[in-house]
Order: structure tokens, then C-alpha cells, then sequence
């Protein structure tokens, strides 16, 4: 019996078996159903476009984790994260060479910039998406119809009147790839819940702000809450953890400011779409949110008398 | 039902079936015994003895002028064969009176009460403080001070903490399975030494035997066992107090100015034999437990015996050992020497083994807030860790670095590995010692 070869170190002595790896990969795991659909319904386009953003997203990655001499460790799962969410976000013929353009953005100016993993104070995806819409408008708006690839308007565009209930639900109908089936954003989203790897007060904040508006403003809520990307924003992108408040009531904070903004852009700004712009724009207040919602701290506030 | 509990906290692995049902065994006294001069929150005792003299078992040896501080007393009848610095729990050498057991175990003078419960509330305060108890939970804070809060304060409840929430841990599970009776009679002295009208005791859900062997002798209505959600820290005084009567200890404050005691389930115990057999604390239970430990079990262990022969006594190490865990895996202390003595506030002696024994390199922190979640004290340990590693203790103390109770679940649940508790313990140790300064 030796001293000489125990571990010293300070506690506590076990630690919870989650990591960061195996985080991102549960999120990989959850956007599973939304991939599948997208190839269900835009065939190769999806493929295409998810592979070349993923591969994109994890070169740049290590690409800038080499300039900067830091570690490289695409391991950790979070650049393929943000390629496949970023190849999730475009139309289905988007060219190739402005799927890898956005996607090296996302990861240079959204994250490596600010510092890499965690320090990013906007959502990559994000950043990456409202580079592509912003310098490529045309091919960023160029919608199809799912199967047969023709030209048509998205739901938003066209107006409740114009789209039935069960293609909204299921998703056949013209949008971003990985936008149109709430059906499989809703099982997705369901199991990153379970996994415990999605905090349910960003969307629901967020979808119910949606809801509660549209429906005061005399709109079809249900329309504005299937059409678009709002759904498979709330689910996959609001609720980023590093882009997201860390208090409990900052995070409702978060979901229902960006469905004000999200709901002001759609019915009185020039774009059909606000859910890019309603994201990044919460990220921007995040740490203002966060200094104006720290919880009580226990036992702070109570009498010192007996 | 729903059971009370307290907000955060985490559930880890609670590896108890390894002792939960190895009964109480006594481990006979070892050759040399080694009585710490620090054996809790205090002053440390001046040694009444000195090389050469011989002490009887129950003997005071070490005693202090200070306030905050206890009596320590032989474990052994014997020789003193030295008087020197030697190998402490907290890592440094601490002045300890080294004791040649004779083995003859004969007793110092003991005044013994057939009925210890009419005694008055100062006697039993008295006899708490001749015997040098103090908390045997682990914090070692002195008992009879704990019993007499400053004010006149009203004490309405008196809780005896039997929740035992950190992993492995099944020391206080057997004491209420083997020995209930002494642990109320124990409660009803405590209550009587602070004037609590009533009883409260709190355990955790996973002891069902322990749960009703306490209600079979709880008896009065006066004492009430409070069934508890199985979730750590349920232990924490705090948390302890807050499931239990609802209330609050205010910030930089103490449980009295709640109107709450708390005592651990062995300090209970401890408290019946200083009273009923005038029995000073000279041994405490101690689980012996982990994968690297070959015969895990419970054992009575005369105070100043090493980690070593505790350890060779339950078979040795499996294998190699990775940690030797004073106390619970998550605010157990790691030790390097296995000649440290077992003392009043060690509850378990945990071996891990190599594979256990995971040590991290930390990630990036991704924000997750599962640290905001699951901080029992409502603090946002993620803003304080940032705060700690800039040096920047104001922002730590305006955001409550001085509430953290240092359970740690927030390294526990931290997907990054990142040592959160470590940084926060930074920044108390700093903003204590800016105070100090200020203060001259």
C-alpha cells in the first residue's frame, strides 16, 4: 500500500456522463427526420446541398482552428452542426459553390472571429444564411414545388388561402429544405426534448408569441405557425444554448421577443420572412437579457430576524 | 405523493447497495493512533498531554480557550509517544498527538444518567461540549455552539438531517436501521438543549428501512420523520431546511435566524452517548466503500486510527487505487498520504480505482445553463466561473459568489468539464481575504 501514485484533485469526483460531443451529435440524431424529408422531397437537391455545406462547414473549421494554433477538434460535432443546419436553410437549387460560400462565412465570420466554440454571440447558421440572402437575393428567394422542381411562390408568399393545412403539416410545398414538414421538425423536435438537449421555453415562447399575435391581429395562426421556417427555428435554431440567455426567465424572454419581431417583419415589413432576422436579433440583446433576469439568489431578500 | 425537495440538484449514481446492507461492525483499535488537534471549524486545541504520559481511553488530551472550537480526547488507553506535526485530511501537516495503544481499552472516569432527558438544557450543552462533539456530517462545526445561538434566537424546529445524500455514503442509513432509539433519544436532547418545540427528521426516499425503523420509535407526536425526494445536495443544510419547514436562511446568515437547528443523524447518536453514558467522542461510522475497496462495509472506527489500516482491515485496495476519497465522491476531499487519521468529520473512507477516477481536460463552455439549472442556491455559476478567471471579484460577489454552498453539482452536470466549483472557491477564498484587508 503506496502513497506514491494517487490521484489528487479537487471535487466533486464524478462527473455527469453528457459531454459536448455527445450533445451535438444528439442534435445530428434529431435533425435526422427533418433530413430524411428534405430528401423525400427534394430528392438530390437535399443531399447535395447538406453534404457540401457539412463538409464546408468542418474544413473551415479546422482550417481556422490551424490559423489560429488552436486545437482541432472536429470531434466535438458542433461545425457539422452548423453545416447541416446552414444546408437545411437554402432552396433546393441553390448552386453548389453558394452553399460552400455560406457555409464558410457561417464559420469564419459567425464563429472563429468572435473565438470559436461558445464565444460566437450570433447563431453561425444564421449569420451564414443572412450573408447568402443579403448578397445572393435571387437564387436565396427561388423557390420550387417538392417532387417535380416547379417554379413556384413559398406558402407566406401566397397567403392561407392559397395552401391546404396537410401539405403545410406534411410539407409538400415550396420552401428552404429543411422548413416544410412541421411533421418531421415536430419528432425531431421531440426527442432533442427527451435527450434533454432542448430547452422547451425558447420555442415555446417563441411559437406561442406567434400565436397569440397573429391571432389578436386578426390572422390565421395556424397558417403562421406551419408556414415558413418559424418551426424548425424554434426547435433547431432560437434554441441554440450559445447563442441563447442562460437564465430561466431570460430564455422565455428570448422565445417571445423574437416572435414580436418575428410577426412585426411578416406583416408589416418588406420581407415575407422575419424568422433569420427575429433570431439574430435576440442573440444581440442575449447578454442584456441575461444581466436583467438573474434569478434570486437563495436566501437573498429574507429577514435575518427569527 | 410528492415528496419535499428543493430547487436544482442532481442525481447522480448512487452506488449505496454496496454497503446499505453490511450492519455496523467494530474495527478493532490499531497499535498507534494518531488524535488531530483539528478536528473541526475553529480554533485548533492546545495539547494537555505530552511524551511519555500515559492516557486513559476517553481522556481529554487537547482543549482551547477559543469559543469556536471542541475537546478531543484520547480513543485508546496508552502512552503518548509524541506531540508533533503530522498528515491531515486538509492536505497539510496539523500538530497531532501520536498515542502506543496498549490495548487494555481502559476508561477514564464516565458519569453515566439512566435518564438522560431530565437533564437541563444547559447540563446536556455541557455534556455536548465536554464530549467534543461536533457535527459528524462532515462540516465539524462544534455542537454545543451550534445549540446556543446568539440573541436569545427562537428555535421552533430542531432537524436531524438524515438524507445522506451523497453517493455511497450508508453510515447515517445504518445508524437509523441499527441503532433508531438512540438517534431519537439523541433528537429529544438536542431539541432540549436549543429549546425546540419540535422534531423534524428528513431522509431520503432510497431508506425505506431506516424510514421505518425511525417511525417505529419516534413515538411523541412531537417528532415527525419527513419522507424526501432522493436528490443531492438534499443534505445541505439549506436545502435540508427549505424542503422541510419552507423557510429560508437568509443570505450571509445562519439556519437559527430561520428559527431551525440542524444535526446530523450520527451527531444525534453521539449526542445520546456523551449524555446517557457520559461517553466523550472517541469513534464515529464510517462507510468503507468503492470499487477499489475489496470487502466495502460500515465500520465503528476509534478516532486517530489511519486510512491505512482501516483500508487493510476491509481487504485492501482491488488494484491499484486511482483516489482515496475522504467523504463522499461529490465534496469528498482526495488524499494523497494513507497515513491520515479518520476524524470526528470523516463519513467515509471511498477508494476509487484507476477507471473511476476520470480526470478531464475542459471544453469551451457551450452556455447550456444546465449549471444555472441545477444550482440549488440559484446562481448563475457560468457568469461567476467567467468572473473568477478575470480576476474580477466584485462582479463574483455582486452575483452572490458568497451564497455558493460549493455542493458542486454545476462541475457534476458541466457538459464541458469545466471546474466551475474550483473557480467559484477561488473567488470566495478572495473576496474573504480583500475583506480581511479592508477590515485590517
Amino acid at each position: 500500500m503506496e502513497n506514491s501514485r494517487l490521484i489528487v484533485s479537487p471535487s466533486p469526483h464524478v462527473r455527469d456522463e453528457d459531454t459536448i460531443h455527445k450533445i451535438m451529435f444528439a442534435v445530428i440524431i434529431g435533425l435526422l427526420p427533418v433530413l430524411i424529408a428534405a430528401t423525400y422531397l427534394f430528392g438530390f437537391n437535399a443531399i447535395r446541398l447538406v453534404v457540401l455545406a457539412s463538409i464546408a462547414a468542418v474544413v473551415t473549421e479546422a482550417l481556422c482552428q490551424k490559423i489560429r494554433n488552436q486545437p482541432i477538434t472536429l470531434w466535438d460535432g458542433s461545425a457539422l452542426v452548423t453545416g447541416v443546419l446552414i444546408g437545411l436553410n437554402v432552396p433546393p437549387t441553390l448552386p453548389s459553390w453558394m452553399m460552400i460560400l455560406g457555409s464558410v462565412v457561417a464559420i469564419t465570420l459567425g464563429k472563429h472571429v468572435f473565438g470559436g466554440l461558445g464565444y460566437n454571440p450570433f447563431n453561425p447558421a444564421l449569420v451564414g444564411r443572412a450573408f447568402l440572402v443579403v448578397s445572393f437575393t435571387l437564387p436565396m428567394t427561388y423557390w420550387t414545388t417538392p417532387f417535380d422542381a416547379v417554379t413556384t411562390a413559398t406558402p407566406l408568399e401566397l397567403g392561407p388561402q392559397a395552401v391546404a393545412y396537410p401539405d403545410l403539416f406534411f410539407g409538400t410545398i415550396a420552401g428552404s429544405l429543411g422548413e416544410t414538414s412541421a411533421f418531421a421538425i415536430l419528432i425531431g423536435g421531440i426527442y432533442l426534448f427527451y435527450r434533454g438537449v432542448l430547452d422547451y421555453r425558447i420555442p415555446l415562447g417563441y411559437l406561442g408569441t406567434v400565436l397569440v399575435l397573429t391571432t389578436i391581429l386578426g390572422l390565421d395562426p395556424l397558417f403562421h405557425l406551419l408556414a415558413g421556417s418559424l418551426l424548425f427555428a424554434a426547435v433547431y435554431m432560437a434554441s441554440d444554448m450559445v447563442t441563447t440567455p442562460v437564465t430561466p426567465v431570460g430564455r422565455w424572454a428570448f422565445g417571445i421577443g423574437a416572435g414580436i419581431i418575428l410577426v412585426v417583419i411578416r406583416i408589416w415589413g418588406s420581407l415575407p420572412e422575419g424568422v433569420t432576422y427575429s433570431i439574430l436579433l435576440m442573440n444581440a440583446a442575449t447578454p442584456l437579457i441575461n444581466r436583467w433576469t438573474r434569478p434570486r439568489i437563495y436566501g437573498q431578500g429574507v429577514s435575518k430576524n427569527a | 405523493m410528492k415528496k419535499k425537495t428543493f430547487r436544482g440538484g442532481v442525481h447522480p449514481e448512487y452506488a449505496k447497495d454496496i454497503t446499505a446492507e453490511k450492519s455496523i461492525q467494530d474495527l478493532p483499535a490499531p497499535e498507534m493512533i494518531v488524535i488531530s488537534l483539528q478536528q473541526h471549524i475553529g480554533a485548533p486545541v492546545d495539547s494537555l498531554v505530552k511524551k511519555g504520559d500515559s492516557v486513559l481511553m476517553g481522556q481529554l488530551i487537547g482543549n482551547s480557550s477559543y469559543a469556536v472550537s471542541a475537546n478531543v480526547h484520547s480513543s485508546v488507553s496508552g502512552t503518548v509517544v509524541a506531540v508533533e506535526p503530522r498528515p491531515h485530511i486538509s492536505g497539510r501537516s496539523v500538530i497531532s498527538v501520536v498515542i502506543k495503544n496498549d490495548g487494555q481499552d481502559n476508561p477514564c472516569e464516565m458519569i453515566s444518567h439512566s435518564d438522560p432527558i431530565q437533564l437541563s438544557p444547559q447540563e446536556i450543552k455541557d455534556k455536548i461540549k465536554a464530549a467534543g462533539i461536533v457535527g459528524l456530517g462532515g462540516a465539524a462545526f462544534p455542537t454545543s455552539i451550534k445549540l446556543d445561538p446568539p440573541d436569545q434566537a427562537n428555535i421552533d424546529y430542531l432537524i436531524i438531517n438524515g438524507s445522506e445524500c451523497e453517493p455511497y455514503l450508508t453510515a447515517d442509513d445504518r445508524m437509523m436501521v441499527e441503532e433508531p432509539a438512540d438517534v431519537i433519544l439523541g433528537a429529544k436532547l438536542l431539541a432540549k438543549g436549543c429549546g425546540a418545540e419540535r422534531i423534524l427528521i428528513g431522509i431520503e426516499e432510497n431508506k425505506p428501512e431506516a424510514i421505518r425503523n425511525m417511525r417505529d420509535h419516534a413515538g411523541s407526536n412531537a417528532i415527525e420523520i419527513v419522507v424526501l425526494d432522493t436528490k443531492y445536495p438534499q443534505g445541505g443544510e439549506k436545502q435540508m431546511i427549505t424542503a422541510l419547514t419552507g423557510r429560508e436562511v437568509p443570505s450571509n446568515g445562519l439556519p437559527y435566524q430561520a428559527g431551525v437547528i440542524v444535526q446530523n443523524v450520527g451527531t444525534a447518536l453521539a449526542t445520546t452517548q456523551a449524555c446517557r453514558d457520559g461517553r466523550a467522542l472517541i469513534d464515529r461510522v464510517v462507510t468503507l466503500t468503492g470499487a477499489g475497496i475489496k470487502e466495502p462495509r460500515n465500520y465503528r472506527i476509534r478516532l486517530g486510527t489511519s486510512f491505512r489500516v482501516a483500508i487493510e482491515a476491509a481487504g485492501g485496495f482491488t488494484a491499484e487505487p486511482g483516489k482515496v476519497i475522504a467523504g463522499g465522491p461529490l465534496m469528498g476531499s482526495a488524499q494523497f498520504d494513507l497515513d491520515v487519521p479518520v476524524m470526528k468529520g470523516t463519513s467515509s473512507i471511498l477508494v476509487f480505482t484507476k477507471e473511476d477516477s476520470k480526470q478531464f481536460d475542459p471544453m469551451p463552455c457551450i452556455k447550456c445553463a444546465r449549471c444555472v439549472d441545477v444550482c440549488p442556491a440559484s446562481l448563475l455559476p457560468v457568469r461567476l466561473e467567467a468572473y473568477s478567471m478575470n480576476a474580477m471579484w466584485d462582479e463574483a460577489l455582486e452575483y452572490g459568489a458568497m451564497d455558493c454552498i460549493e455542493c458542486g453539482c454545476c462541475t457534476y452536470i458541466c457538459p464541458s468539464k469545466r471546474f466551475l466549483l474550483h473557480w467559484m472557491r477561488l473567488a470566495k477564498n478572495e473576496i474573504i481575504v480583500a475583506k480581511r484587508r479592508q477590515t485590517g
